[in-house]
């Protein structure tokens, strides 16, 4: 009798990597949904050609690397990089804006760096950032929420939509507009109640900005799914939200011209939901360890608002997790836990000091 | 209601543990071959004090205890030996060891024997040496020599003894079964340990919830005895060592100590059970509780095996089907280790032989990315970061690991059973571990050859240092002789300068070259000093040596040691010796 030699465990989990990424794609169905409703065909287009463009790249580089090409490919996470890149793009965006970010996303942020696992950088966010600083234009450009567009006018079709992405034909007067964030940035002199007063994206809000507070509500129902699910732990997003909610109430400035606006707005708007909850918790390029994560949660917080408030740029989730990125591994060096047995923590470089 | 502690991380696998208690403990025929290994334990193996041919009796010592850490094997039935050579053993990496093998002869004839029923009056000495001459090492997994365990000399006294009862692996209920049928005799045994130990004011029997018909069986038993028996909420592994430590007093043992050092002793349940043998009834350690699980065997149950019994035969008995059997492991789940032969025999720590079927356990899949998710550091009861061991154990980057604690891991599996990448942790810090410890072991042997090399470096330096400091004293010597004379020869032949080859010339070049070979006293006495040095330098270094590796070598290595340290001193002392002759000579030239 000759038996497999084999090491321990011997028994697993039923948790494996491809059910983990496709969790995630489930939990991003309510922000999806909404962004949908709010704001017309555009996301749910973005998403799929971004799914189909990174599948294709994922798969070509992974036939260059002579990998196996459909068991790489079955851990969803070029699929998770290209749905979160979609649902980060203005609805409506060229076909090209959509397809040159995915293509960077997997080819550069990922794959050039050894694929899964081995990435510093969030994929999605470069891509994004990349296709903010390359194409200005097409990517401020938002479209206005259903409850705001003139009378008469609707959001395009899902033929025309797909005329507009794929045919370069320009979306009807009144169907693009401002968010809430460009609001605040571009309204220098107006003190917060009268923003409030004479913008219709405030004054007929339900609490934070019309149209986005549905969004992030949508990407809030999903983060807390995952979290209820051990995806993730809290540490992250809890650091970042808090660290928003901090910042805008230090700086709320008592509503003067000089407000960046309240707490209420800077985590209803923009990607903070998105960011706190599919962003900044992609393990491969966060803190790892739970004090860490705080850490770099609360880092990502700070400069969301810095950005938003003092920088170039109405939002700023894709800049903060970058530069996150960046700090991530010096923050793992001093974010060790404390041992058993040990009395204290140690650092992850103390031995290369001495 | 004692209060308990809450350890970080754990994971709640499957259970599993039901299917073998149906039954009570049953016994197996007595097999036709046992084959007992010589070392079942931590330590020196035993050494065999029976020849091939030697008719034996069930509980005779068949191989004594080799020095301090070492236990030694009885006979676990009657019989004659039939080979005492290598045989493959159970061990994760498959290998082979000296083993005694017994043809059994059936009849199951003991030795004559005899226990003490009023153990409250032995000594605890005259106890430990009944334990330590039975045989007995823990039976919970590692097989430390218990007699060592409850030896004097601690630091300090030992005020609390835990008695570990959790049995936290998946599948294995050998002491849970054990507990059930036996409670009376192990309560003795945690009495005989507990007078050994000079009454610790705590004595607690640790054990996870999920067994209530054990914890059942034991309540009244323990009932005006000062044991408390103190069971808490089931989660692997809260039966390590550590980890009870902490659940059952709230105390984390410090890095690198012993449960003594805290003043605390751990022993496992079914330790204390044979402890109980072999004081009240005089029995050698001969058989344990294993249990037989898994659905490729058609039997669940655990059986009062016999030491060296081989697992085919428990497999025989158990309606086995090869076929249907995906891995066979020696222990539960968690950390027990797969089995490439079924001929291997059960050993003291052999808790139980699981042979699952593919359903139950299918073969790993191919490992995935890490993707730093972090559901291992979790899951980690140590609070160590799995992912970053996992990363720098790819990148060999050794001080990371250790800055990481990678040695406070306890490889009990928590990380890897629940990655969702299938990455085999464990393998990979195991293997790091080991890669460590051999780098260390290189670095001593390479600091100690440098040493070597330098002072040897040095001693040549000083010796073309000294040969130089000669040639010019002599070179000196030569042209203060020639000056001399050519001056004489000047004041008679004046102009001609020095006749070459003269008579006087000669004799004068001579007398130089003694006198720079005349070496002065000074210099000798200084020549002898070096030598001593060199001499109490080389006493130290074996001195050295023998202090370091008296602990873990062979008595002929010492032997060998000790020979090149007495040399050594010789030599000092004739340097010695002949320093004071020539110091004495000296002075007395000087008067």
């Amino acid at each position: 009798m000759a038996f497999k030699q084999i090491t321990s465990p011997h028994a697993h989990a039923a948790q494996n990597t491809s059910k983990v990424m496709q969790l995630v794609l489930w939990a991003t169905v309510p922000g999806l949904a909404a962004l949908t409703i709010q704001f017309g065909w555009g996301s749910l287009i973005n998403v799929v050609l971004a799914v189909v463009t990174a599948v294709a790249c994922e798969a070509a580089i992974l036939k260059l690397r002579k990998r196996p090409v459909a068991f790489y490919l079955q851990d969803y996470s070029a699929v998770v990089t290209a749905v979160l890149l979609g649902l980060a793009l203005p609805p409506l965006a060229a076909w090209w804006v959509v397809v040159v970010g995915s293509m960077f996303s997997i080819i550069i942020a990922k794959q050039l760096y050894g694929g899964l696992g081995y990435n510093p950088f969030n994929p999605a966010m470069v891509g994004y950032v990349v296709l903010l600083i390359s194409f200005p234009i097409q990517m401020t450009t938002w479209i206005t929420p259903l409850s705001l567009l003139p009378d008469g006018v609707s959001h395009p079709g899902i033929i025309e939509s797909l005329g507009i992405v794929f045919g370069g034909y320009s979306p009807a007067d009144g169907v693009t507009g401002a968010t809430p964030l460009d609001v605040f940035k571009h309204s220098s002199g107006l003190v917060v109640d009268q923003i409030y007063e004479s913008n219709p994206l405030f004054s007929q809000a339900a609490f934070a900005g019309v149209g986005w507070e549905w969004v992030n509500l949508g990407f809030l129902a999903g983060g807390i799914v995952l979290l209820a699910t051990r995806i993730f732990t809290w540490h992250g997003p809890v650091a970042m939200l808090a660290a928003i909610a901090v910042m805008s109430l230090l700086f709320w400035d008592g509503g003067s011209s000089e407000s960046p606006g309240s707490p209420l707005m800077h985590l209803f708007s923009g990607a903070s939901m998105m960011g706190a909850f599919f962003i900044l918790t992609d393990p491969v390029s966060s803190a790892v360890s739970n004090r860490g994560r705080l850490i770099y949660g609360a880092l990502i917080g700070v400069l969301v608002y810095i950005i938003r408030a003092w920088g170039n740029y109405p939002d700023a989730v894709a800049f903060a997790v970058l530069i996150a990125n960046f700090a991530a591994p010096f923050i793992d060096n001093y974010t060790l836990p404390r041992t058993y047995g040990h009395t204290d923590r140690r650092r992850a470089t103390e031995k290369e000091e001495d | 209601m004692r209060s308990t502690w809450v350890t970080p991380g754990g994971v709640h696998p499957p259970e599993n543990k039901h299917q073998s208690v149906t039954m009570p403990i049953g016994s197996l025929p007595i097999p036709e071959k046992l084959l007992v290994p010589l070392s079942q334990h931590i330590g020196a193996p035993a050494k065999a004090c029976v020849k091939v041919g030697t008719k034996v009796l069930k509980g005779q010592k068949i191989a004594d205890a080799t020095g301090a850490v070492s236990v030694p094997m009885h006979a676990p039935t009657s019989g004659t030996v039939t080979a005492i050579e290598d045989r493959p053993i159970a061990h994760s990496s498959g290998m082979s060891a000296p083993c005694i093998e017994i043809t059994t002869d059936g009849k199951d004839t003991w030795i004559e024997h005899k226990g003490v029923v009023d153990f409250e009056h032995a000594s605890p000495q005259a106890l430990t040496k009944t334990i330590a001459d039975a045989g007995i090492a823990g039976m919970g997994g590692a097989g430390f020599p218990s007699a060592i365990k409850l030896s004097p000399g601690h630091r300090r006294p030992i005020n609390t003894l835990i008695i570990n009862a959790t049995e936290c692996e998946p599948y294995i209920t050998a002491d849970d079964s054990a507990i059930r049928e036996r409670a009376a005799e192990i309560i003795t045994g945690i009495g005989i340990l507990s007078h050994i130990l000079g009454n610790p004011v705590n004595i607690l029997i640790g054990i996870e919830d999920n067994k209530p018909e054990a914890i059942a069986a034991l309540e009244p038993h323990v009932a005006d005895t000062g044991i408390s028996v103190v069971s808490f909420p089931t989660k692997y592994p809260s039966g390590g060592e550590k980890q009870l430590i902490y659940i059952l007093t709230g105390k984390e043992l410090p890095s690198g100590q012993l449960p003594a050092d805290a003043g605390m002793v751990c022993i496992n349940i079914g330790t204390t059970y044979a402890i109980k043998r072999a004081v009240v009834d005089g029995e050698p350690l001969i058989s344990r509780v294993t249990t037989m699980t898994g659905n490729a065997c058609g039997i669940n149950r655990n059986y009062e095996t016999l030491i060296g019994t081989p697992v085919s035969h428990m497999l025989a008995h158990s309606e086995f089907n090869e076929h249907a059997c995906s891995r066979l492991v020696m222990g539960g789940p968690m950390m027990g280790f797969s089995l490439t032969s079924a001929e291997v025999p059960i050993v003291k720590t052999t808790n139980c032989i699981l042979a699952p079927s593919y359903s139950e356990i299918p073969d790993d899949e191919p490992a995935q990315a890490c993707i730093r998710c972090g559901m291992c550091a979790e899951a980690c009861p140590a609070s160590l970061l799995p992912q970053q061991l996992f990363w720098y154990s790819q990148a060999e980057d050794h001080d990371r690991l250790e800055a990481h604690n990678l040695f406070d891991c306890i490889e009990c599996g928590a990380c890897s059973y629940v990655c969702p990448s299938n990455i085999p942790l464990v393998q990979y810090y195991r293997s790091s571990k080991g890669e460590i410890l051999k780098a260390r072991e290189e670095k001593v042997k390479s600091d100690h050859a440098r040493e070597r090399f330098e002072f040897h470096q040095q001693r040549m330096e000083q010796a073309e240092k000294d040969k130089e400091a000669k040639r010019a004293a002599r070179r000196e010597a030569a042209e203060k002789a020639k000056a001399t004379v050519a001056a004489n020869s000047g004041t008679e032949k004046e102009g001609t300068g020095p006749v070459p080859g003269s008579a006087a010339d000669i004799i004068a070049a001579a007398q130089a070259r003694a006198a720079a070979k005349q070496v002065s006293p000074e210099e000798q006495q200084a020549k002898f000093e070096r030598s001593i040095a060199g001499a109490e330098m080389r006493v130290q270094m074996a001195t050295d040596k023998l202090a370091e590796t008296n602990a873990k070598q062979t008595e002929d290595q010492k032997n060998i040691l000790n020979a090149a340290l007495e040399g050594a001193k010789q030599k000092l002392e004739q340097a010695q010796a002949r320093l004071a002759e020539h110091v004495k000579k000296h002075s007395e030239q000087v008067k």
